[in-house]
């Protein structure tokens, strides 16, 4: 039996990346608490600030909004109306899980139609506008970006906060590395500062994988919309995180340590770097000659002299071998 | 008794006895994408099924 690491009960939840296995109660602890660690460490707010929550009705956003609830930020939500329907009324109901959500908690939501702002669905506008080959995510992708930062602005939110997990990142990473999509992978991150009519956004979930943000809603019991976006079926983003989510299961880890190593990339600049060799520093190596980046000795002979101090250390000193004498 | 693990609409059986990640493995379904739940509590891969239970899967990816 798996068990808990903070108290030996039984455990509940394994995260192998971590090491670690939680019973309900600590991983309904831990989730806030390394939530607020995530906050502090990416600068994304502090509770002085007015955060707008992006909610969708889905395990992720509505997460996201109770935890900042718990931890006691200023958090409103915001839904758009998309107008998808498709024969299971996707939008309507994520509508009524997400109002149901805030009416039991006593918070604030901001409702905002698409149809009824701008006179079509998203469907109807993607079709209208030709955009994305047949499919309305594209226009999807671009109406939310548009209408979040319009209505955060409007009505004055210092931040929009976003429910992406880290499921999420390493899949749009995944996919912006396999076309070198240097200007996306350039910006991707943990937050997008504000800057000229563009409110700051930040992902305070970004580190959480997408397993755990449902097992979080199932045990707060957070009625959140079980259904896909009738639309999501065969989207690229999809196939990427179960790609991804194989090579989780054979090396635990990959993921996190995928967008992690990124994320320093990213901040050392490190990425994209043009680099000349002729002014690298390369000098040679104090025993061998041979060219190398680091200092002193080159790896190769530090790796013999440091095999040469442990042979050494392992030979008996002089007289240890002499035969004891009384 | 066989054991069933039910996911979205569909359902595999699996014998009693064997722990639950050997199960999903062997129905082809990728462990990290579901959550598994035994009457509505959340369980670890290792828990060992039993005769005649039924195993709630919950699809966890989302996205497009």
């Amino acid at each position: 039996m798996m068990k808990c690491k903070k108290c030996g009960e039984k455990a509940s939840v394994n995260m192998r990346q971590h090491r670690m296995a939680l019973c309900r109660e600590h991983f309904l602890e831990w989730i806030p608490e390394q939530t607020e660690r995530f906050i502090k460490k990416y600068n994304m707010f502090t509770r002085d600030e007015k955060i707008l929550v992006a909610v969708s009705g889905g395990k992720d956003s509505l997460s996201l909004w109770d935890i900042l609830v718990r931890l006691g930020y200023q958090a409103d939500g915001l839904y758009l109306g998309l107008g998808i329907d498709e024969g299971i009324h996707y939008s309507e109901e994520s509508h009524r899980l997400t109002d149901e959500f805030a009416r039991k908690n006593d918070l604030k939501l901001h409702v905002v139609n698409i149809e009824k702002e701008y006179g079509h669905s998203i469907p109807a506008l993607s079709q209208m506008s030709h955009r994305g080959y047949g499919k309305p995510c594209s226009v999807c992708g671009l109406a939310k970006r548009h209408e979040m930062n319009r209505i955060a602005r409007d009505l004055g939110y210092d931040v929009l906060a976003t429910g992406h997990n880290l499921d999420d990142e390493a899949a749009v990473l995944f996919g912006n590395t396999l076309h070198w999509a240097s200007d996306y992978l350039l910006r991707q991150g943990p937050v997008l500062p504000s800057s000229d009519g563009l409110a700051r956004k930040v992902k305070p979930l970004c580190r959480f994988y997408e397993r755990e943000m449902a097992a979080y809603a199932i045990m707060r019991e957070i009625e959140y919309i079980y259904e896909e976006c009738p639309f999501a079926a065969g989207a690229t983003q999809v196939f990427y995180k179960e790609f991804l989510n194989q090579l989780e299961t054979v090396r635990p880890g990959t993921k996190l340590t995928f967008y992690l190593r990124f994320l320093e990339a990213r901040q050392s600049g490190a990425l994209f770097i043009q680099r000349d060799a002729a002014h690298a520093h390369i000098r040679p190596c104090e025993k061998c000659g041979q060219p190398t980046s680091a200092p002193g000795l080159c790896s190769f002979c530090r790796m013999i002299e440091k095999m040469n101090v442990a042979v050494a250390d392992s030979l008996p000193e002089d007289g240890d071998d002499q035969p004891y004498e009384e | 008794m066989p054991v069933k693990l039910v996911l979205r609409n569909k359902e595999y059986e699996v014998k009693a006895g064997m722990a639950l990640l050997d199960a999903l493995k062997k129905c082809n379904i990728v462990p990290e994408s579901v959550i598994a739940t035994r009457n509505g509590e959340v369980i670890t891969d290792d828990e060992i099924l039993r005769d005649g239970e039924v195993i709630k899967l919950i699809a966890v990816i989302s996205g497009g």
